[in-house]
């Protein structure tokens, strides 16, 4: 009997989910390459309005994000990239725009690729790195190049494949790692390693290099002469309650701009930065 | 003696002497496939113990992560692994202990019995990547539970129910007849039959088989990074999602955050499963020998 | 009469009960295969299974160096784990003191809980190193993965090998020993075989788990899409691919990854099937 029972009130659990979400949170879930500025931006919020409701933050990805959202699982969803087509109905806002840096071991005497080179080694062509031009004036630096590179689908792979690979296919033979944070890893850990990660995640254990002679910086990328920069969006869907409202506020407002700063990313003017997501 | 036999037995001699010598050669391998077996897997303990503890303290354990688990502890993962367990066991050990009273008390040997059985044995084999595709399709998508305890709970009980279906089963059958049959003379039902005489004679055995299952559902990650979700806040609500300590770690090792908290909670999940285990494998054992003693 | 209807109630819930887990795997499979057929349907079933590619931003869908991968990361585990793991168990209940083996075994069956990730962080951090310094290559590799799975399978390859060459009668023992054959001699030609069936169950429960391992995987092997050409290449496993590109995917590509679960769990089934039967088998003769 016990046992009817409870089957019973199980069922019974699952059948009341179904209905409304509790509005004593407000879910946001999405691109991982967002994730840790949101927990960030998610904590200090907690912390200077512990009144306010609490942000439940989620990974999943970019197209999950998006997917959530129009399911209703998520009040606002993250992406590193720009809207698919599918997804136009969402409402999108620029909270900040993120530079893909390509990253090195710092054992590797090399200080700039040029696009084309970046391309050939990522598509399979360039396999050593001892083909690189003027590999001999940086010393003896040889040896297969071990290219490291996001899993399809994610958004700073999706940013990469465009504005460097231009239709090429990333090698079947990288290894393929599905975060920011163990591409960084595996490229601090290995001499022979490339990969590519956020510019706001580099630090001293990897290298970045200059492309096409740009370093990646914030002011160049804020003057437009690094091009590897993509947006971080986070987006909704039609009327949007109160308390979502006052959260994304926070975000675009003053504190929440300093956050995303301070962790390495480029705010700008939030109208001109809404605009653009708009007019896409 | 006659030179024959005599050459016979020197033969037999040196065959046996080789045969001693091939058994000498055998048990030193043997043991030292003993010995690595043993060795790694100690390794693994003390490696993540040597660099974990350093980390436990008693703030580590109570605190929220800080900077995504870059500074701070780990309370928020340790409670909702504990939810998570709880509430998984909570439906799989009556559903798995009722399946198991009907196999063995209520039905015969037949082809019912068999169909339920290699439902069961297959359901026990299927990898938790798969639990963890199913429960995300339908627990969180189809029947709109979100990413939410219910949603990784319920997965996580779909996936230990063949633990303790097939561990029940072995307890109850190991109730001697006797005991039903006087039960059943002295005018029980069926029911009362098993309820009053049956399962707390079995219970030793159930229980070890529900410890085991809380082992595997607090170690596992595939199933519940798809369906309990990844939120660093302690959940208020069924509804709620939940980071269990598994993903923690996960998300911890694999971003390389902090490498000092992810030793450190590696450390508390490898504490907390062992300790699980121990408990499993011989506190309810002896009280099941206890039992024995006395009948 | 009420007591006859309670005997009743209690008969039809428990009989629903126990078609619980059955119900489970007809929903399992009804889940997987609704969100996963469209995709087979698309893309063909031979090209997905055979196609070599795995390219999900133009649509090319060939899972075929995930199921290379999935059996060659499989064997390479199995060939460390079941020499280390049977020797372990013929040592302890051949060999060695009744003590030394029940401390040994519990010690074993304990450690067999160790969760997945931690096995895989283990890789990480000192396995995938090793391989690159010593090996060359990247360090994420066929390798790397076949080892950590190698030692994951461990606990389940001495425990259920263990209680087989317990359970072979201790006559046959003191038999060997009689006609004055060596230990070894025992073993070798009587207790192995009569334990066989018992032996076969515990490669294929091992040979199931590393097959459906994916958290350990995904943290050591590397994830390329091409078909390894030596040991040293990193692969990609029918498991990790689900695992590594579920968060991200979309339309046909999320359906595509179902699929692979539809494979995985088509070939873990099998798997399952013979496993019975092998045990059915042996405990018929």
């Amino acid at each position: 009997m016990l046992c009817f029972l409870i089957l019973l009130a199980s069922f019974m659990v699952s059948a009341c989910s179904r209905a409304s979400r509790p509005s004593s949170s407000i879910t946001v879930a999405g691109s991982t390459s967002v994730q840790p500025f949101m927990e960030l931006l998610a904590e200090e919020y907690a912390r200077l309005y512990p009144e306010k409701p609490a942000i439940n933050v989620q990974g999943g990805g970019s197209s999950a994000g998006a997917r959530s959202v129009l399911s209703g699982a998520a009040s606002i969803g993250m992406l590193s990239r720009e809207l698919a087509p599918e997804e136009k109905g969402l409402d999108a806002l620029v909270i900040a725009r993120d530079a893909i840096a390509v990253i090195v071991n710092p054992k590797n005497p090399i200080r700039e690729l040029s696009i084309r080179d970046l391309r050939a080694i990522f598509s399979g062509e360039i396999t050593d790195w001892g083909q690189l031009i003027g590999a001999g004036e940086r010393g003896d630096f040889r040896g297969r190049i071990h290219v490291v590179s996001r899993e399809e689908g994610s958004g700073t792979r999706g940013a990469f494949d465009e504005m460097i690979m231009e239709g090429r296919e990333v090698t079947a033979r990288a290894i393929f790692q599905d975060s920011n944070g163990s591409v960084k890893e595996t490229v601090a850990q290995d001499p022979m390693a490339i990969g590519y990660i956020s510019l706001g995640l580099v630090d001293r254990n990897v290298k970045p290099l200059s492309i096409d002679g740009v370093a990646p910086t914030i002011e160049n990328c804020k003057s437009g002469k690094y091009a590897l920069v993509r947006p971080f969006l986070v987006v909704t869907k039609g009327e949007v309650r109160p308390e979502v409202r006052e959260f994304l506020d926070f975000i675009m407002g003053e504190t929440g701009q300093k956050i995303l700063r301070e962790e390495g990313l480029i705010t700008g003017g939030q109208g001109a930065t809404a605009l653009e997501a708009k007019s896409k | 003696m006659n030179p024959r036999a005599e050459s016979l037995v020197s033969k037999e001699r040196v065959v046996r002497q080789v045969n001693l010598r091939k058994e000498k050669a055998a048990v030193t391998l043997l043991s030292f496939a003993a010995l690595i077996t043993a060795a790694v897997l100690v390794f693994v303990f003390v490696y993540i113990m040597a660099r974990g503890l350093a980390a436990i303290d008693l703030e580590f354990l109570l605190s929220s992560p800080v900077k995504m688990g870059r500074e701070g502890g780990i309370f928020p993962a340790i409670v909702g692994t504990l939810v998570l367990t709880a509430v998984s066991i909570l439906v799989a050990a009556p559903l798995g202990v009722g399946a198991a009273v009907f196999l063995t008390e209520y039905t015969r040997e037949g082809w019912f019995s068999k169909v339920v059985r290699l439902g069961t044995e297959s359901l026990a084999g299927i990898p938790s990547i798969i639990f963890g595709l199913f429960g995300f399709s339908f627990f969180v998508i189809y029947l709109g539970m979100g990413w939410s305890i219910l949603a990784g709970a319920l997965t996580l009980a779909c996936m230990i129910l063949p633990t303790i279906v097939r561990t029940s089963e072995e307890a109850i059958k190991s109730v001697p007849s006797i005991y039903r049959e006087i039960s059943l003379a002295l005018g029980a039902s069926r029911w009362q039959t098993v309820t009053g005489v049956v399962l707390p004679q079995a219970a030793p055995g159930i229980a070890t088989g529900i410890v085991l299952a809380i082992g595997r559902s607090i170690g596992e990650t595939a199933a519940v990074i798809f369906t309990a979700g990844s939120s660093l806040r302690v959940p208020h609500s069924l509804l709620d999602p939940v980071r269990t300590l598994p993903v923690h770690f996960y998300i911890l090792a694999r971003e390389g955050i902090s490498s000092r908290n992810a030793y450190g909670t590696a450390a508390v999940l490898l504490v907390a499963v062992l300790l699980v285990d121990f408990v499993a494998h011989f506190v309810v054992g002896r009280l099941f020998r206890g039992r024995g003693g006395e009948r | 009469m009420k007591r006859s209807q309670n005997e009743r109630v209690a008969e039809l819930t428990l009989s629903l009960v126990a078609l619980g887990s059955l119900g489970i795997l007809t929903l399992i499979t009804v889940f997987i295969f609704k969100e996963g057929l469209p995709a087979l349907k698309e893309i063909g079933l031979w090209e997905f299974i055979g196609g070599t590619r795995w390219v999900p931003s133009k649509k090319i869908f060939g899972i075929f160096p995930m199921l290379v991968g999935s059996f060659m990361v499989t064997g390479g585990a199995l060939a460390i784990g079941i020499p280390l793991g049977l020797g372990c168990a013929v040592y302890l209940s051949e060999f060695s003191s009744p003590g030394v083996a029940r401390l040994l075994k519990s010690m074993i069956e304990l450690l067999a809980g160790i969760p997945s990730v931690v096995f895989g962080f283990i890789g990480l951090t000192v396995v995938v190193p090793f391989i690159r310094t010593y090996f060359g290559g990247p360090g994420f590799s066929v390798l790397a993965s076949s080892i950590v799975l190698g030692l994951m399978i461990l606990p389940t390859m001495v425990s259920v090998s263990y209680d087989a060459l317990r359970a072979v009668p201790e006559s046959y023992r003191d038999g060997m020993m009689a006609v004055g054959a060596t230990r070894w001699q025992a073993v070798r030609m009587v207790i192995l075989p009569s334990a066989r069936s018992g032996i076969l169950a515990a490669a294929i429960l091992a040979t199931g788990r590393a097959m459906g391992e994916t958290m350990a995987v995904i943290m050591v092997a590397g994830n390329a899409t091409a078909v390894p050409e030596s040991l040293l290449d990193p692969v990609r496993t029918l498991t990790s691919n689900i695992a590594l590109e579920m968060g991200y995917s979309a339309g046909i590509h999320r359906q595509a990854l179902f699929a692979t679960g539809i494979v995985l769990f088509f070939l873990v089934t099998v798997l399952n099937l013979i496993a019975h039967a092998a045990v059915r088998g042996g405990s018929g003769r």
